[in-house]
């Protein structure tokens, strides 16, 4: 019944208790910036920690590149140096897009374990976790697509742009992504579930990516297919970033599309997930 | 209203209102802590602790009701509180696929420690709470100690002033327990206001100067700890029967021979008595000896005997009227 009573020993012998406490005034809250930089610093700290967080951004865009180039290249007909001006920039943005889901479910991962408690008891800007995460984000999608060009290097492609026309059509599917990233960002905010975050993505992303130019010209399909492939962005960014790394001209129009769908994109959700998550709870 | 640092009290909260759907998880809980002080929160599972404390600690909107720390609303002036807190919540708030030491720079980055300043600072709290060696090392593989100790060094990267200790010593070994009660003095002797919440009388007891016993969403009692301990008695007189139906007797001859209420506990071979705490000990012997005569008399037999502290289920009967929400709740367990 009685409960056996220990004695309260010192923590340890050279115990400093005015160490305990933090010297001269408590510091400034950081800025936004600030703030949001702390939380990528997290975000690449866990990569360095847990490498086979990079294994779903490198091996979705590899595994895309090499089983299409084989499985379509000779249907697609002409030499492989053909096929490949079509397939590297259309992969590019397929798995870039794909790859966008993986953040989403890695959220709603992150928002069930208890530090999320602490980060939001803190004083500062509420959306630095979000920005800090999109940012990791984006270096993940630049690796994605990095993986795409350097394979499809290795096949035997060469960008008709140079550099240049690469890393220009790199920029706008990473922008692209990073918008969609905003997407699956509210989403989770909502969901809390990462599997279902996931097949709520796909049931988005995989008529999204297939239901475009990618692989076959809309001309092919039929009137109603062609319509949504017509208004569909992945459309117009493969178009674009074919124009772009190709350098085959008439790369304005797709572009401004692509940027336009970007922007849409952000404007909607960006607000929507930093407001999600700073009513969480 | 202007309230200036040192003014009024540290947590000022008027019936606050929290609902779960149908659930009703804080029905107008009232709380007044002093600043400076440490208040303990006393409570079953379920009695609205945590929740009171997230309110608190600005990560949940109360439904209704009002509450004001250190002089700043909790729902329209949430950024001043949570300049002036920190939480150590009752899961490990901490990162779990960093290392220690990343965890505690984190956080002192994020509280707008310099680079350097805050390594220094990791350094410091992980030398102050034996984390050294297991600084490098990520949190996922820590022991439950280890990541407690973390977890409240983490809160004071930037000395708070006001702590929030949610169940601190669940789950830890009488070492660690000693080891953080300590910690807790030690913060407290420095001049930060600590409300902790416990499911031990004794926790409460060893550190809170206020204790609230908090049930079923409300205060059901609040005073000194003294005070407290005054209400639940010095203690209590348990008897176990060697057989249970004469349990019902045993109850009706101690009774009559102490003037007092006799419970059943769950065990259906068990009873308990609460002294009342006007029982000088020294006529303790007497009044155990005279229930024995009379158990004794009624041919009762008589397995075991004890005399002993208040358990936190006695603590519950004596404070509330009732068994705590984590005990049994036995229909036999009627009050006679
Ligand atoms: N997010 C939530 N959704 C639904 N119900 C909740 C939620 N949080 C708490 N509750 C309910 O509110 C009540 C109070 O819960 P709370 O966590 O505050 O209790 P507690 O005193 O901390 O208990 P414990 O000692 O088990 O930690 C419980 O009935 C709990 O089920
Ligand atoms: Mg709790």
């Amino acid at each position: 019944m009685t409960t056996a009573s220990v004695a309260a020993s010192p923590v340890q012998e050279d115990w400093r208790p005015d160490a305990l406490f933090a010297p001269g005034a408590p510091p400034r809250r950081p800025g936004a910036l600030a703030a949001s930089v702390a939380f990528g610093w997290r975000a690449m700290l866990k990569i360095k920690h847990e490498p086979k967080q990079l294994v779903d951004v490198t091996a979705v865009p590899a595994l895309l590149t090499i089983l299409f180039t084989y499985l379509f290249g000779g249907a697609l007909g002409g030499s492989p140096r053909h096929y490949l001006t079509l397939l590297v920039p259309g992969t590019m943005v397929m798995g870039v897009t794909i790859v966008t889901m993986y953040g989403g479910a890695r959220l709603a991962d992150d928002l069930s374990t208890g530090v999320f408690d602490r980060f939001r008891s803190l004083p500062v800007w509420r959306g630095a976790f979000v920005v800090g995460g999109l940012v990791s984000d984006a270096g993940r999608y630049l690796l994605a697509a990095g993986i795409v060009a350097t394979l499809g290097v290795a096949i035997g492609y060469r960008p008709g742009g140079g550099a240049a026309g690469a890393l220009s059509a790199m920029a706008l599917v990473v922008a692209f992504g990073v918008s969609l990233s905003w997407v699956w960002t509210a989403v989770a905010l909502v969901i809390l579930d990462s599997a279902t975050v996931m097949s709520l993505a796909s049931v988005v992303v995989f008529p999204l990516t297939f239901a475009s130019n990618v692989f076959v010209p809309a001309r092919t399909m039929p009137g109603w297919l062609q319509a949504f492939v017509d208004a569909n962005p992945v459309s117009h960014l493969a178009s674009a970033s074919r124009a772009l790394m190709n350098n085959t001209g008439g790369a304005g129009g797709p572009v401004i599309w692509s940027l336009v769908a970007t922007g849409a994109i952000t404007v909607v959700f960006a607000p929507l997930a930093l407001r999600l998550y700073s009513k969480r709870g | 209203m202007v309230v200036t640092a040192g003014d009024g009290p540290a947590i000022e909260v008027h019936g606050l209102v929290k609902r779960y759907g149908k659930l009703q998880a804080l029905a107008g809980l009232d709380l007044v802590v002093r600043r400076g002080e440490v208040f303990g929160f006393l409570g079953p599972n379920g009695a609205g602790k945590t929740t009171t404390l997230r309110i608190l600690a600005t990560l949940v909107r109360p439904d209704g009701g009002t509450a004001r720390i250190l002089g700043h609303d909790v729902v329209a002036e949430a950024d001043a509180v949570r300049t002036k807190i920190a939480l150590t919540g009752q899961l490990a708030s901490l990162d779990e696929g960093l290392t220690g030491q990343e965890n505690l720079l984190l956080l002192g980055r994020l509280r707008g420690l310099s680079r350097r300043a805050a390594r220094r600072r990791a350094e410091v709290l992980a030398e102050l709470f034996e984390l050294s060696d297991a600084a490098r090392r990520p949190v996922r593989g820590y022991s439950g100690g280890m990541r407690r100790r973390l977890d409240i060094a983490a809160s004071l990267v930037v000395t708070p002033e006001l702590l929030f200790l949610d169940e601190p010593t669940t789950g830890l070994d009488p070492h660690s327990r000693a080891q953080v009660w300590e910690l807790v003095r030690e913060i407290a002797a420095a001049g930060t206001t600590v409300l902790l919440t416990t499911q031990y009388l004794e926790e409460a007891d060893q550190l809170a100067e206020h204790v609230a016993v908090i049930d079923g969403g409300l205060i059901v009692a609040e005073g000194t700890s003294a005070q407290l301990k005054a209400k639940v008695g010095s203690g209590g007189l348990h008897v176990r029967v060697l057989d249970r139906r004469q349990r019902p007797e045993a109850q009706a001859v101690l009774g009559a021979a102490l003037g007092t209420v006799v419970h059943l506990l769950p065990d259906p071979h068990a009873l308990s008595v609460r002294l009342s705490p006007e029982v000088e000990p020294t006529e303790l012997g007497a009044l155990v000896g005279r229930a024995m005569t009379e158990l004794s008399r009624a041919q009762v037999a008589v397995a075991t005997v004890t005399l002993g502290h208040a358990s936190l289920d006695e603590a519950f009967l004596a404070l509330t009227g009732r068994p705590g929400a984590g005990s049994s709740t036995d229909e036999e367990d009627a009050h006679q």
